[in-house]
């Protein structure tokens, strides 16, 4: 291993290659993220917002692409492709080529007057064609680089930008350039790419009937940066669109096109887009046409039922539309399909395809040069039980759509493991390739006057549309202390971090204020930038202007746009008065507790000790295992013996000498904060303590009990998972079997889906047919919900002769027994209501979450979901990690999913943890308590009421702060009774100016 | 989104109160984003304080608040067990008692301040609570201390 290299290359600057290069880079390797683009950000960098939380896409994007253009560690290779690779894992040689850009990228400042002067419009294909950008361009005003690029297939070479370019950047005569880079491991997230509408589904008019639109063509007119400023307008006639009809699953669930799997986010896309779409265009009438609901996520089923209930969107299932038609005058469209049993027809202004999601088309060339593997439909084949993460060839790893197609907390999850598995590779190397973040000397300002720069955002026409920013501009320029203020159309975006670093300069400002979204997600950004402008980062402060401000008062442009102007005097206010403040510096203890000895905890376990770090797993149950001990075959990949394989891990886990287990085990009792844990752990009576670094909490779930379908009444009533473990015994002897889906959710109770159980109903219905051809199987369903490449197994059991009857909350099935047990159902096709005397009813029961996690959750100080699942800290970019630093999720505590998830969520939560571990010494919060002693009486209130223990009394009787200790929650500062103690950041005399400038009578 | 309806012309001018919510960074300042990411409309007249926990806030600002023109207070902290420091929720709870003393002292109207637990998921709860708020402030007209 002494040859190994501590670096590592990703491939695609998607969402996931970025988050698997951010992850890689703050745990101590240098990575090379090569995007064959000229900017990183992919798929998700043309979304306008992204389903179930409706958060605005380049909102929560942006800090990520700002993160990733400016690490330290991380070079971007843009407009480049991987040419040859040599060597083998820890040693890879890979040859990059890059195309030109015809643009010095050393020299361009991205300032875009160049494109101004351009003559050439070339079809833009950031806005799928629906607009038109120069021949010298920047993919997206956010883009990271912010580096222009002549498209030499369209420039006259007129001259004009390089006779305007005051950088000097222009270089017509660039050429390409070869590199050979080498690395230790490789990470493969090119992505994936659209069905191809026009060659493929020519019957549905895409092309030839200008009002059928694909749902990426939608989303940029969604988008407030496409087309139409955010409207849905008719391309044929600019008219604003009424009446829209979304028709799904266009290029997937269709062998006679060779994608016979399911896209797996299109659902979710086509509700979201018909909500947005009706926020933008009031009054429009949406309908969806589908076959099956595959909402299949978190919280996705609330977000489904919602849009049917409250937002009036129509669901038509069970339809594949039979056809489109266009009036020629009109341009409307004519949509035929089947309802209850009839052809009809409807006339709607607009059609959006739900188009699918395909390999890239490079896969093949990829797969060539790297040599690895691809699936049938050229996805990046992984053998997917116990390794989703890894691809055909060792040192070589799979993150996000190019494995199979995936939403983004998913490809985000799925990046992050592959990271985690890509620096297993070359654990020994963490550090050796990397420099060290370097922050100019701090100025010194506590003397001086403050001098504030106000920033304020227009967040494209988030704020702007409805708040006049630059009245608030304006207004900001006469408050007191204010020296400078600017507004900017994206305030977050790497040339505004740029602009404002300037502004700092030129200005010689010592506090900065942003006017613009949530401190909560933007803050540590500005901080930073601060930071890089040699202002202490704590002299910044937020103006939410947007989520508590534009966001809310939508209607209403006068008095928001006064109550940003109230909401910038207030931070001004509280600015003036910001001092700045110092970081102590906090040893971590290099090894991680992990709650539960399920696969995720197992997975998270030997992750951690691949990476060097101790682990310690605790379990309530004699045995680690999880309910993974009771499922005994997998459908897909080479059928193998789950319990063999999962002996075999159990063993490694017992060998390995890094990892401590404890079975028989609770966590009694937590206390410590991030780096610095120390926990109790009761096992069978007898307590033990341990200290580590982090906590993972892998808690599992159960399957429910159900308390219908006479469960527990009759024996020949059974579980998926019991029914399972009969079949796998062979102890199944039966003429015909029923399964009735989603029993015990997606219903008031659970109104969530349970994601695995069609998958395991199709699964356990194959293998009784493989049994026993001539048994009779009939799955009773709401939809099923197959996603991704288990579609085809679905398909395969249909064609085998397994019998699927749809049913709906008013025709569930009745199940009586009759001597014998008896089901009828409503047969949708026949029309009528049938009898089936099955031999075996089996029952797929709702997965749900622990009830020990109410206690834990306590325990840990983090949330809990709606439907009693852990609340990790964001729901599309931080899926395995809470709000409280130090803290990560995975597995079933998070949500219901595959094994395959949880193996690679547990291996997304340890590439978290590590960008912690990794670390000799983590900066604690400047944010904490502090004891005027000149003050302090020593009357000892504090010492008793601090949560934290961080308060003692020293020699002289004074109040003492350890402030390693002390988590700034302020019960001290708002407790004492001669108002000695005070919270940095938040102390009185900032408040009070803060409330102050609230209430003073606004001119 | 496009320019509103037109704004409402009354005729005599209405009480538009001027009310400050207190919000703990944790929970329900993370509710009220929530309530904005589902453009959940709620009244204007709300001024969000952040602060890192519902229990940092020393009673004196309220009083402050209240006495220099605010027309209302609504302390805002996470669920009773969520709080992100163990339990300045519960202290908060326990200084809402004896503000409600000092209020009466200066004879400020009790029903100006509130404390209320909201929690990150609860974007909806968040805007009903300020509409209601905002409707109780109404009827009361403004602080007797309001400075004009
Ligand atoms: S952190 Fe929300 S009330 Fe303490």
């Amino acid at each position: 291993m002494t040859d190994s290299v501590g670096a590592v290359m990703v491939v695609g600057g998607g969402i996931a290659g970025m988050q698997s290069s951010l992850d890689l880079a703050d745990s101590g390797y240098r990575v090379y993220l090569v995007d064959k683009s000229p900017s990183i950000g992919g798929a998700m960098a043309q979304l306008d917002k992204t389903f179930p939380t409706n958060d605005c896409a380049m909102c929560i994007m942006a800090p990520k692409l700002v993160e990733t253009g400016r690490h330290r560690n991380i070079d971007l290779i843009t407009n480049s492709t991987i040419d040859k690779i040599e060597g083998k894992a820890g040693n890879f040689k890979v040859t990059v080529s890059k195309k030109s850009r015809f643009i010095d990228e050393s020299k361009c400042t991205g300032c875009g007057i160049c494109t101004q002067k351009c003559p050439v419009e070339v079809v833009d294909e950031y806005n799928k064609g629906l607009k038109v950008r120069k021949a010298i361009f920047v993919k997206y005003p956010q883009a990271v680089p912010l580096i222009f690029s002549i498209d030499k297939d369209y420039c006259i070479g007129c001259g004009n930008c390089e006779r305007l370019c005051k950088a000097g950047a222009i270089v017509y005569s660039q050429e390409p350039e070869t590199k050979v880079l080498e690395v230790g491991s490789i990470i493969l997230s090119p992505g994936f790419d659209e069905f191809d509408l026009v060659q493929k589904r020519k019957e549905y008019g895409y092309g030839r009937f200008p009002n059928v639109v694909s749902s990426l063509e939608l989303e940029r007119m969604l988008s407030a940066t496409g087309p139409f400023g955010g409207l849905v307008l008719r391309p044929s006639d600019g008219e604003v669109v009424k009446k829209i009809a979304f028709v799904q699953c266009v290029g997937s669930r269709d062998r006679s096109i060779g994608n016979p799997y399911c896209s797996s986010v299109c659902c979710m896309f086509a509700i979201k887009e018909a909500v947005i779409a009706q926020e933008h265009n009031p009054g429009l009438e949406a309908t969806i046409f589908f076959m099956d609901m595959r909402a299949f996520g978190k919280e996705f089923d609330d977000y489904y039922v919602r849009a049917e209930k409250e937002h009036g969107i129509r669901f038509v299932k069970n339809n594949r539309i039979s056809s489109i038609a266009e009036d020629p005058i009109t341009n409307n469209l004519l949509v035929t399909f089947i309802d209850k049993g009839n052809l009809v027809s409807e006339v709607f202004d607009m059609v959006a395809l739900a188009v699918g999601m395909t390999a890239p088309k490079d896969a093949k060339d990829l797969s060539e040069k790297l040599g690895v593997q691809l699936n049938p439909y050229d996805f990046c084949s992984t053998d997917i039980l116990f390794s989703p993460l890894e691809t055909s060839k060792p040192g070589i790893f799979v993150g996000g759509a190019f494995g199979a197609p995936k939403d983004i907390p998913d490809s985000v999850s799925e990046a992050s493991g592959a990271a985690a598995k890509a620096s297993s590779v070359i654990a020994s190397e963490r550090g050796k390739l990397v420099t060290v973040k370097e922050y100019p000397p701090e100025k010194e300002v506590s003397g001086e006057e403050p001098r504030i720069g106000v920033f304020i955002c227009h967040c494209g026409i988030n704020i702007g549309g409805v708040v006049d920013v630059p009245g608030v501009v304006e207004y900001a320029k006469t408050l007191p202390n204010v020296a400078y203020a600017e507004n900017n159309l994206y305030t977050c975006s790497q040339d505004t971090q740029k602009k404002i670093r300037e502004k700092i300069e030129e200005n010689n400002l010592n506090r900065v204020i942003v006017a613009s979204c949530t401190p909560r997600t933007h803050q540590p950004l500005f901080q930073n930038t601060c930071a890089e402008a040699g202002l202490n980062p704590y002299l910044f402060e937020m103006a939410n202007i947007r989520d508590q401000c534009s966001w809310v008062h939508m209607h209403e442009p006068a008095k928001a746009t006064q109550k940003a102007k109230d909401l910038v005097r207030m931070v001004v206010a509280k600015a003036g008065l910001l001092e700045p403040l110092t970081r102590v510096p906090i040893e971590v203890k290099p090894s991680g507790l992990v709650i539960g000895g399920g696969l995720s905890g197992i997975t998270a376990a030997q992750e951690l000790s691949k990476q060097g770090f101790e682990a310690f797993i605790v379990e309530r149950e004699n045995e680690l295992g999880g309910l993974m001990k009771r499922v005994h075959y997998e459908m897909v990949g080479e059928k193998k013996d789950v319990q063999k394989k999962l002996k075999e891990l159990i063993k490694n886990v017992n060998s390995d000498k890094k990892i401590h287990v404890f079975t028989n085990s609770t966590v009694k009792d937590i206390s410590g904060y991030i780096g610095n844990f120390k926990t109790t752990i009761d096992q069978n009576g007898e307590e033990k303590e341990i200290e580590h670094g982090i906590v993972i909490v892998a808690t599992g779930g159960m399957e429910h009990k159900p308390k219908e379908y006479l469960y527990g009444e009759n024996d020949n009533v059974m579980t998926q998972l019991e029914f399972e473990g009969k079949l796998a015994k062979k102890k199944m002897d039966a003429d015909t079997v029923v399964m009735i889906q989603c029993v015990g959710c997606r219903n008031d109770e659970r109104p969530y889906c349970s994601r695995v159980c069609c998958t395991e109903a199709v699964k356990n219905a194959l293998k009784v047919k493989e049994m026993n051809p001539a048994t009779s199987v009939y799955v009773l369903f709401k939809d099923i919900r197959t996603y991704g490449f288990s579609e085809v197994f679905y398909e395969e059991a249909a064609k085998n002769g397994v019998k699927f009857i749809r049913y709906d909350d008013e025709t569930k099935p009745k199940v009586a027994d009759k001597k014998g047990l008896e089901v009828k159902i409503w047969e949708p096709f026949l029309g009528e209501e049938i009898t089936i005397k099955p031999d075996v009813l089996v029952l797929s029961a709702a997965t749900i979450p622990h009830p020990d996690n109410a206690d834990l959750a306590q325990m840990l100080k983090v949330p809990l979901s709606k439907h009693k699942f852990f609340l990790e800290a964001h729901m599309k970019l931080r899926p395995v990690e809470f709000a409280t630093e130090g803290i990560f999720l995975c597995g079933l505590a998070h949500s219901p999913k595959f094994f395959e998830e949880c193996v690679s969520q547990a291996s997304a939560a340890v590439s978290r943890a590590a960008t912690i571990l990794s670390k000799k010494t983590l900066e604690a919060e400047g944010m904490v308590s502090s004891i005027d002693e000149d003050i302090c009486s020593g009357c000892g209130t504090c010492v008793v009421i601090c949560p934290f223990n961080a308060i003692e009394k020293d020699e002289n009787g004074i109040a003492r702060v350890t402030e390693v200790l002390c988590k700034g929650c302020g019960t001290c500062a708002a407790s004492c009774p001669e108002k000695a103690a005070s919270i940095k950041q938040f102390t009185d005399e900032q408040l009070i100016a803060q409330v102050v400038a609230a209430v003073k009578e606004v001119n | 989104m496009e320019e509103g309806a037109a704004e409402g012309v009354t005729q005599e001018e209405e009480f538009e109160p001027l009310i400050l919510a207190i919000c703990c960074n944790w929970c329900s300042y993370t509710g009220a984003d929530l309530a904005g990411t589902s453009r959940l409309q709620y009244p204007h007249n709300i001024r969000i304080i952040r602060v890192m926990c519902s229990g940092m806030v020393h009673p004196n600002l309220v009083i402050d608040a209240l006495s220099k023109g605010a027309d209302g207070v609504l302390m805002c902290g996470c669920h009773p067990g969520d709080c992100h420091y163990l339990e300045g929720n519960l202290k908060a709870e326990k200084r809402a008692d004896a503000l409600f003393l000092m209020l009466e002292d200066l004879g400020i109207e009790p029903e100006r301040y509130r404390l209320e637990w909201v929690s990150a998921s609860e974007g909806q709860r968040f805007a009903e609570l300020m509409k209601d708020f905002t409707d109780t402030i109404k009827s009361l007209g403004p602080s007797p201390y309001k400075m004009y």
